[in-house]
C-alpha cells in the first residue's frame, strides 16, 4: 500500500493579508476576525462554511476555543491550536490538508493576528515561557530574540567565511520588492552600505538585518478539491508539507543548520521535485541569518556556501537565482505579531495565482516553496515547509 | 566574585535545586547519567539519551571554549540598563554547549574558541551565577 499523501487533496482557496501595519484603534480578537472574513470573502465562502479551525498562541484564550466562539463559528468539526511561533501557520495548513484528506473537515481556516507595535510586544505564548524546564539556564544570562540569532551567525561566519555583505545582500533584495508594495511598513531601498552602517544590534547583527515589527494579521482558507471546484477563484494546490523541530540536544547544540533540513526533503518527497523545480519561494526572514541559513538546509545551495547564492542580487525578483519574499517580507513589508509564517504563505499563493505586483511577478509561477522558522534559530525551534502548485 | 553585570536570582526546582546550592560554594555541578554515562544538559533528573531517571551530580573542571558569543548592545529585563554585554554558548571541556556571559574581558577581545574558566557571580541571595572569563 502506498504512503497516504496530501498531494493533491487540498487547496488553498482563500488568503488575506491585513493592509495596515500599525493599528491601535481594535483588539487582537477583532484583528482575528478581520482575516478570517477576508479570506473567506477571497474564496468565495463564508463563515458558515467553515467546519476546521485552526490558531497559534496569539489568538486571545483558550486554545482555539475563544476564538471559535468570538467568530461564530458553531459546526467545526476539527481543530487545532498547534503552537511552534512564527512557523505555526505553515504547519496548521499541512495539518489541515491531511485532515481533509483523511475526510475530517472540508473548510479550514488558519487566522493570525496581534499588535505587537502599538500593542506592546507580546509574543504569543510568552506566559509559558517562564515555566519551561530550560527557562533558568538560558534566561539568567540575558538572552535576547536578536541576541539568539547573532549566536548563529557569528559560528557561520566562522565556520563558512559568511560576511555582514552577504547578509546586507538579502535586505537589499527585500527592500527592492517592498518598494513596489505600498502596504509595506519599509517602503525605501537599501544598499549593502546602508545595512552595514546601520547601529549594531547584536554583533553580527546590524539593526536593518532585522525584522520590522508591526501590528497586523492574515488569513487562510484550505479546502477540499470538491469545494474548490466550486468556487471561481484560482486556488493553490498544496503538493507537500514538511514540519521538524530542532532543539539543543542535550548540549549538543549545533546553530549551523535549523530544522528546514528535515522539513524541506520531507515536502519536497511528498511533493515529487526537488529544488530546481522552484520558481519562487518565501523564506522566513526574522533576520538575514535566518534566510541564509534556511536557504543552505532546504538545498537550494551547499552547506556553508548561501552567502554566495545571495550575492549580486540572487534572491532578486523576477530573475534572481531563486526570486524571494516579493512582498518585502518580515525584513520591510510585514511581521504581524511577530510571527511571518503567514505571510510567507500569501505571497506564494499571489505569485501562484499571477497577482504579485507585476514589477516582481515572477514569469510562468507554477511551483513555489513556503518556509516557516519559529522560536530560536537552530536551538529549540519549529521548522515548516509548504510546497504548493498552481491551479491547472 | 562580582562582573558588574546584573545578576537575577534563579529560582531553583525539585530537579535543579543541588545545582544551585553548589554555586554558593563556587562548584559548578553537571548531572550524569547512571545507565548510560552521558553528561546531561540542561539540569534534569531524566536522562534524555536513554530515558533513565537514575542521575548523580559531578563537578565539573569548570574549564571551557568559547563556541559563539555575541555582544548584545541593549539587554532585556535585568539587563535593560547592563550596556554591552557578551552572551555566549561556551562547550565544556565534559562536552555540553551551555549558554551564559563571558566576562573580564573587553567585548572586542572575545572570540570563538577562546579558551576560558568558570567564576562565579554572588547574587546576595544564595546561588551565584556561573559565567566565564578568559583562562
Amino acid at each position: 500500500m502506498p504512503p497516504v499523501s496530501i498531494r493533491g487533496r487540498a487547496c488553498i482557496a482563500g488568503v488575506y493579508e491585513h493592509p495596515l501595519r500599525e493599528i491601535p484603534d481594535r483588539t487582537v480578537a477583532q484583528i482575528h476576525a478581520e482575516v478570517a472574513l477576508g479570506a473567506l470573502a477571497d474564496a468565495g465562502l463564508t463563515l458558515g462554511d467553515v467546519d476546521g479551525y485552526f490558531c497559534a498562541g496569539d489568538a486571545p484564550g483558550f486554545g482555539a476555543l475563544s476564538m471559535a466562539e468570538y467568530l461564530g463559528l458553531r459546526d467545526l468539526r476539527y481543530l487545532d491550536s498547534t503552537e511552534t511561533g512564527g512557523s505555526s501557520y505553515l504547519i496548521h495548513i499541512g495539518h489541515a490538508a491531511a485532515a481533509i484528506a483523511a475526510g475530517k473537515c472540508s473548510v479550514a481556516l488558519v487566522t493570525l493576528a496581534g499588535k505587537p507595535r502599538t500593542g506592546g510586544a507580546q509574543p504569543g505564548g510568552s506566559g509559558a515561557f517562564g515555566s519551561a524546564p530550560e527557562f533558568a539556564f538560558e534566561s539568567l544570562w540575558g538572552p535576547t530574540v536578536p541576541g539568539n540569532y547573532a549566536l548563529a551567525a557569528q559560528r557561520h561566519m566562522y565556520e563558512f567565511g559568511t560576511t555582514s555583505a552577504q547578509l546586507a545582500e538579502i535586505k537589499v533584495a527585500a527592500s527592492q520588492h517592498a518598494s513596489h508594495n505600498p502596504h509595506a511598513f519599509l517602503r525605501d531601498v537599501v544598499t549593502v552600505e546602508e545595512v552595514l552602517a546601520s547601529p549594531m544590534v547584536s554583533d553580527p547583527l546590524h539593526r536593518l538585518d532585522c525584522c520590522v515589527i508591526t501590528d497586523g494579521g492574515g488569513a487562510v482558507v484550505v479546502v477540499s478539491p470538491e469545494v474548490a471546484r466550486t468556487l471561481t477563484r484560482p486556488v493553490a494546490r498544496i503538493l507537500g508539507h514538511g514540519e521538524a523541530t530542532k532543539n539543543t540536544g542535550n548540549g549538543r547544540i549545533d546553530l549551523t543548520y535549523t530544522g528546514a533540513v528535515w522539513s524541506g526533503p520531507r515536502a519536497f518527497a511528498e511533493a515529487g521535485c526537488t529544488p530546481a523545480d522552484i520558481d519562487y519561494a518565501s523564506i522566513y526572514d526574522s533576520f538575514t541569518i535566518t534566510v541564509l541559513i534556511t536557504l543552505e538546509d532546504l538545498g537550494f545551495c551547499e552547506r556553508g556556501r548561501g552567502g554566495a547564492f545571495v550575492a549580486d542580487g540572487g534572491l532578486l525578483a523576477p530573475h534572481g537565482r531563486l526570486p524571494f519574499n516579493t512582498d518585502g517580507g518580515g525584513l520591510c513589508n510585514n511581521h504581524p505579531a511577530n510571527r511571518g509564517g503567514m505571510t510567507k504563505v500569501i505571497e506564494a499563493v499571489r505569485q501562484l495565482r499571477g497577482e504579485a505586483h507585476p514589477a516582481v511577478q515572477v514569469p510562468d509561477c507554477r511551483l513555489a516553496l513556503a518556509h516557516g522558522t519559529g522560536g530560536a534559530l537552530s536551538t529549540r525551534m519549529g521548522s515548516a515547509t509548504l510546497i504548493l502548485g498552481r491551479d491547472e | 566574585m562580582s562582573s558588574g553585570l546584573p545578576t537575577p536570582v534563579p529560582r531553583p526546582t525539585l530537579e535543579t535545586a543541588p545545582f544551585w546550592e553548589a554555586t554558593a560554594e563556587g562548584r559548578l555541578l553537571l548531572p550524569c547519567c547512571d545507565a548510560c554515562g552521558f553528561v546531561i544538559w540542561y539540569p534534569r533528573m531524566f536522562c534524555p539519551e536513554c530515558g533513565s531517571t537514575a542521575v548523580h551530580w559531578n563537578e565539573a573542571s569548570g574549564a571551557g571554549t568559547v563556541y559563539s558569543y555575541t555582544v548584545t548592545r541593549k539587554g532585556q529585563g535585568a539587563y535593560r540598563d547592563a550596556g554591552p554585554y557578551v552572551m555566549a554558548y561556551v562547550e565544556l571541556a565534559e562536552g555540553p554547549r551551555v549558554m551564559t556571559n563571558i566576562v573580564g574581558a573587553d567585548p572586542a577581545t572575545v572570540h570563538i574558541g577562546q579558551a576560558v574558566r568558570v567564576v562565579f557571580d554572588d547574587t546576595g541571595e544564595g546561588p551565584a551565577l556561573p559565567r566565564f572569563t578568559p583562562a
